[in-house]
């Protein structure tokens, strides 16, 4: 059945207080922590941050915890501007990236972090996306043809390419997919919102000969329709994107090629 | 999964492949429901002029030939589409196979029993004078 409560060691237990002396501005940050090595229960730490000396974006807050108060805080980031979807985690209830999210920007009281919901955690707010990749892979998201290749570029209107957009923003963050119930339940073979957005990427893309094998592929009960419109993917998308309208667009495609 | 699962990660998300089917469920709830939208309201209006009528009315309201029609059709319908859902609901949240395919055949055979007591009833009532 679909687990509704933790297990016994994964139960969230109180964990230490760092309170920041002498702050100016000062706001609270409650982070989940876990480490593999510890034998430990995860448990959730506070830190009081100055934001009188702190950037804007939950990521500054994140790095200065790290670099001056707990330096064991672990955490993926890198691009600090939205376009490599590496610090994706939950902030104040919503999966986000901590480099475009401002800490104004959230509700008011202790702005709290966990990493995305529902992942196998590899260390605090660092999940595991193996499986998340491999289902990437397994849409085989790159061009097919099997006309031979052309002297120079394939060519694509502008028209066409402007299906393309609303698509190719995604950054694989996996805020969508770890967002979505039915992930949360069937992620062993649901394909979720964004592999589902990028696959719908490569169907309707002008240039890509494989659409039929591409729809064949996703006509399944359980990699396509797992989907029931719940729309917490479109809701969370750092991007702007709408994954649950690709979703729909994929399904309209497939009672398309078929007798009503 | 574990780190010390030998296997590639493709290997598991690829797993058994595409089964090739989930369209025609998909259509078929979608149409059901909307027949039933149809014949939900008709069924209601139906239900609520009977509502302080003496069993002889009643009887003969259910016995007239389109409205014997209209409801086993509803009733037809209703149960088709409760099972279509019924199985997402159990595909869903039931993760233990073979309590899955207890639970997905048991409830295909409730509905068909179902649907024929209740065929049964309203042709009882409409060919027995």
């Amino acid at each position: 059945m679909a687990e509704f409560s933790l297990p016994k060691n994964s139960k969230i237990q109180p964990g230490r207080h760092y309170p920041a002396k002498g702050a100016k501005n000062p706001r609270t940050f409650r982070i989940y922590r876990w480490s593999p090595d510890d034998g430990q229960n995860p448990r959730i730490d506070t830190y009081e941050v100055d934001l009188a000396a702190c950037g804007p974006m939950v990521l500054d807050a994140l790095l200065k915890i790290k670099n001056e108060i707990d330096p064991t805080l672990t955490l993926r980031r890198s691009c600090r501007e939205g376009i490599c979807g590496s610090c994706a985690m939950n902030i104040d209830g919503t999966n986000t990236l901590a480099c475009t999210r401002a800490i104004s920007e959230c509700a008011s009281g202790d702005v709290k972090i966990y990493p995305l919901p529902h992942m196998p955690v590899v260390k605090d707010l660092v999940p595991d996306l193996t499986h998340f990749y491999a289902q990437f892979a397994s849409i085989k998201p790159w061009l097919s043809t099997q006309s031979p290749a052309p002297a120079r570029e394939r060519l694509q209107s502008p028209e066409e390419r402007k299906k393309l957009d609303g698509l190719y923003e995604c950054i694989l963050c996996a805020c969508c997919s770890t967002s979505c119930p039915s992930y949360w339940w069937n992620d062993d073979k649901y394909l979720g919102p964004a592999i589902l957005l990028q696959a719908y990427r490569w169907i309707v893309d002008s240039r890509d000969e494989a659409t039929g094998e591409r729809l064949d592929d996703l006509e399944d009960p359980f990699k396509l329709y797992r989907c029931h419109t719940i729309m917490n993917c479109t809701r969370t998308c750092p991007k702007g994107l709408n994954p649950a309208k690709a979703i729909a667009e994929i399904k309209k495609l497939m009672v398309e090629r078929r007798s009503a | 999964m574990t780190a010390r699962d030998p296997r590639n990660p493709l290997k598991t998300a690829r797993g058994l492949g595409s089964s090739h089917s989930g369209v025609g469920h998909w259509w078929t709830q979608r149409v059901t429901a909307a027949a039933l939208v149809l014949l939900g309201v008709w069924f209601v209006a139906t239900v609520l002029c009977l509502l302080h009528a003496d069993y002889a009315t009643a009887h003969a309201a259910v016995a007239r030939p389109w409205n014997a029609l209209l409801l086993i059709a509803f009733v037809l319908t209703m149960f088709w589409h409760a099972v279509l859902g019924l199985q997402v609901v159990v595909e869903d949240y039931v993760h233990t196979r073979w309590k899955e395919v207890v639970l997905l055949v048991a409830i295909k055979f409730l509905a068909v029993l179902g649907a024929l007591a209740s065929v049964l009833a309203v042709l009882r009532i409409a060919l027995t004078p």
